[in-house]
């Protein structure tokens, strides 16, 4: 299922015709990252399919541990990145999922780690679709999150991705997402730099901690009280210290990100918005909608559509998920009337993710804008510009009779067809 | 057999550490060190082993330890090794996973079965005492039948787990069974699986004083009836060869053996043992010394 | 040092580095303490380095592998495993008596 055919080709020096998933595996290459280590799942596995091909080939001198689990696979990488090397994985869902014990670990002794998410949704039941369930999951445990919507947005934040997580000012680990399907396995040109541009921009690690410097004895995430320790040969912080630190710099970050972001653009000629969220049309726009990954890439389209109606919509497509860039969106926002929110995911006993966060990130904005959330494309179903439209109508019609409500919103439900249906009559023949 | 002589004087571990007194393991992990030297890196999950390292900020051991979650400490050994082969270094550099019986024959064993299949080289080493130890003493697949803990009140069904035996059975390059008891034995095994390329499998019973109920004082004691009785062989498996060791080698002899009692009515754990459970632990050992007598046999 | 660096960027993972009597002086935690007899210690009688076992048993490295072995009753937690293993039973354990 994971397996794909097509031959990779080349149209001129530099641009490949590449899936998301090999564009993210040529981004590996390109950054000579020094150990992998991954389990297959669908639909990620094209990615360290490629980088075993790169390595047999002596493209990538790199060593893969081909682990039992995603849990085995991000503990080979916290060690391997505790010992000194560039370290990076790819995974996607139930692999995230069971990789979750060992994200905080990452993160907790801040080790730069790269995970590509091929995002899917979670079972119960099974399903190998995408919706980005998996991808804001993970939000609490203190990673940088990003989500592309091309194959060479994938390209391009993975070389960025690792020059930031590397960052001495942060250290952090950090997990590039796109879309399962839509975009890891569909074919788009992504343009190649040159190894020698690339080293320019990303040189070798240089790691706050390293193990294999064992003439530097040190033991490496104890067990760490809530107090400061003091005692003669030093001081060292508690429990509550780490954290502190860890917030801190998460939140600063976000200049690293956009510096990063800016050195890249200059260097190689594309950018990404300001490197955290991506605009359409928002300058004379009163009406924003606001989303990420590939419902943004949909409504690209229903903005075009909805303005030959005369209405002033734009649309804002997040690509840095965490840190939260809260204050980035509450200046961006601050003008504006009408935020419709689309999420491919619910923070489930609530309401989507990105529609909640973006009313508590606009939370005392003098002129608050009128903001409604809606569900779409759960496991793999299809988002529809006429949703993204219909969305819009509906929202604006809510805010015209003051309607605001946090209860959900799902486009793109076909209960009609289901109206004879009942669980509890299926199996006894109706 | 080496000699107390042989030993380096060296210490690895500063003293002041916050291991129980009379600690099985403490020794076990002192002995294990001297014999790998300093140019060995080791990891550690949740477990006793993780509260004689300290707290933050400061260690006792002058070796670098890498703190891993329980499940990992195969896939940690794996990732520190991948790295030393990244940077060229793992000629150098042993690698040592130190995990106790929860953290290798329950919630560890996955991680360990991959890096052993992978042929990762690098020496795994369990101390088994037997029980979840540093949580408060709750069963583990490697709580022998009939012992008490807090979560098996009226005694533990079942035998444990043959760990060495499924090791042993990834086919990896050695294999052995060791016991705080016999330091000098300990000593030579580590010394002769440093120089061994793969996966380095030991399996050390670590009498515990505050977990087997018993005084802190007895534990050599304690650890030589475990062995004198025929409990717990030490044995090393060098390339599928079966080799009894020294300690071991004259309870091929059922009549040289002590009575199991000797080993079972010196700890609280088995108070509760019921004269039929120590007729199935009669059977059990000398079960197990049949299929070592056999095995041996089969070598000649 | 490292002046230039905010507060947060001087903290990142919890590491540890190497002493001597991480939790204290342990010494306190014995209820007995051993006593070597001289007269009686193989090493110390012979004058060479010979048997050891008290020094090759301690799980505390307390022991020095000296003639006579020195216990370093600092951090000795007087788990009594020297007097059990001394074969001529030159180590005895004394009652410590806190005032």
């Amino acid at each position: 299922m994971t397996v794909s055919n097509e031959k990779e080709k080349v149209t001129n020096e530099n641009i490949m015709i590449l899936t998301g998933n090999h564009a993210a595996a040529h981004a590996f290459r390109q950054a000579k990252v020094g150990v992998i280590s991954a389990y297959p799942i669908t639909p990620q596995s094209p990615v360290v399919e490629k980088i075993a091909e790169f390595i047999s080939e002596g493209k990538l001198k790199a060593r893969f541990v081909k682990v039992e689990s995603e849990h085995s696979a991000l503990a080979v990488c916290c060690a391997a990145s505790a010992t000194g090397s560039r370290v990076g994985t790819a995974t996607s869902a139930h692999g995230l999922e069971y990789m979750y014990e060992m994200l905080p670990w990452a993160s907790g002794n801040r080790l730069p780690i790269i995970i590509n998410l091929a995002t899917r949704s979670l079972g119960a039941p099974w399903s190998v679709w995408t919706d980005h369930q998996d991808f804001i999951t993970i939000r609490d445990v203190g990673w940088i999150q990003f989500i592309c919507e091309n194959n060479q947005e994938i390209y391009d934040t993975n070389l960025q991705a690792f020059k930031i997580a590397e960052d001495p000012r942060i250290f952090l680990p950090a997990i590039v997402a796109y879309d399962g399907y839509i975009l890891s396995h569909t074919m788009m040109p992504v343009k190649l730099e040159n190894q020698e541009e690339i080293d320019g921009f990303l040189p070798p690690l240089k790691h706050h901690i390293n193990l294999s410097d064992i003439s530097n004895v040190k033991g490496i995430d104890p067990v760490t009280t809530p107090n400061i320790i003091k005692r003669a040969e030093g001081t060292a912080p508690g429990y509550y210290e780490y954290r502190y630190a860890l917030q801190k710099a998460l939140e600063n970050s976000i200049n690293i990100i956009k510096e990063v972001h800016d050195e890249f653009f200059k260097k190689f000629g594309r950018s990404y918005g300001n490197g955290i969220y991506k605009t359409v049309d928002t300058n004379d726009a009163n009406t924003i909608i606001f989303t990420m990954g590939s419902v943004a890439s949909q409504a690209r389209i229903a903005i075009k559509k909805l303005r030959t109606e005369g209405l002033k919509v734009g649309l804002v497509s997040l690509k840095l998920f965490r840190p939260y860039p809260a204050e980035d969106l509450r200046e961006f926002f601050k003008d504006k009337e009408n935020i419709i929110v689309f999420d491919r995911d619910i923070g489930y006993g609530y309401e989507g993710v990105l529609s909640y966060e973006l009313k508590a990130a606009l939370y005392g904005l003098k002129n608050r804008p009128n903001i409604k959330g809606f569900i779409v494309g759960l496991g793999g179903r299809d988002v529809k510009t006429e949703h993204i439209i219909s969305g819009v109508h509906k929202a604006l019609d809510a805010f015209k009779k003051g309607i605001f409500t946090n209860k959900t919103d799902f486009l793109g439900l076909n209960l009609e067809e289901l109206k004879d249906y009942d669980e509890s009559t299926y199996f006894k023949g109706g | 057999m080496v000699n107390v002589m042989d030993l380096p004087e060296e210490e690895y571990i500063y003293p002041g550490t916050r291991a129980c007194a009379g600690c099985g393991m403490a020794l076990i992990y002192r002995i294990a060190l001297k014999a790998l030297g300093s140019k060995t890196i080791v990891t550690v999950p949740a477990s006793c082993l993780t509260v004689l390292h300290g707290m933050q900020g400061f260690c006792s051991t002058k070796i670098s330890v890498y703190h891993t979650p329980f499940a990992t400490t195969g896939a940690s050994a794996s990732g520190i090794r991948a790295s030393l082969e990244d940077k060229g270094l793992d000629e150098e550099i042993c690698v040592l996973a130190f995990a106790g019986d929860g953290g290798t024959t329950d919630i560890g064993i996955q991680a360990l079965s991959g890096a052993a299949e992978r042929g990762t080289n690098f020496i795994f080493a369990c101390y088994d005492n037997e029980a979840y130890m540093n949580t408060g003493v709750q069963r583990s697949g490697s709580t022998p039948l009939g012992v008490r803990t807090t979560t098996t009140p009226e005694g533990k069904l079942g035998h444990k787990k043959n760990m060495p035996k499924i090791l042993e059975a990834h086919g990896i390059p050695y294999v052995t069974t060791g016991i705080s008891s016999y330091p000098l034995d300990l000593f030579e095994k580590f010394k002769k699986a440093r120089d061994i390329f793969g996966t380095k499998y030991f399996h050390i019973l670590s009498p515990c004083p505050p977990g087997w109920g018993y005084e802190p004082k007895d534990t050599i004691l304690i650890g030589r009836l475990a062995v004198q009785t025929g409990f717990w062989p030490l044995y090393e498996v060098i390339n599928g060869k079966f080799i009894l060791s020294k300690p071991s080698s004259k309870y091929l002899d059922p009549s040289k053996r002590k009575p199991i009692e000797e080993y079972l009515s010196v700890q609280k754990r088995f108070k509760t043992l019921s004269a039929q459970e120590i007729e199935i632990y009669k059977t059990y050992i000398n079960d197990m010394w049949q299929e070592i007598k056999k095995r041996i046999e089969s070598q000649e | 040092m490292n002046e230039s660096k905010k507060d947060y960027q001087k903290i990142l993972g919890s590491v540890q580095k190497p002493v001597k009597g991480e939790a204290g002086k342990t010494g306190s935690w014995a209820k007995w303490i051993p006593v070597i007899d001289i007269s009686k210690c193989i090493p110390a009688k012979s004058g060479k380095p010979s048997c050891f076992n008290c020094w090759l048993y301690c799980p505390e490295a307390v022991i020095s592998r000296t003639i006579p072995p020195k216990i370093d009753l600092d951090y000795c937690k007087g788990c009594g495993i020297c007097m059990e293993e001394c074969p001529v039973k030159a180590i005895s354990m004394e009652e410590v008596k806190y005032e």
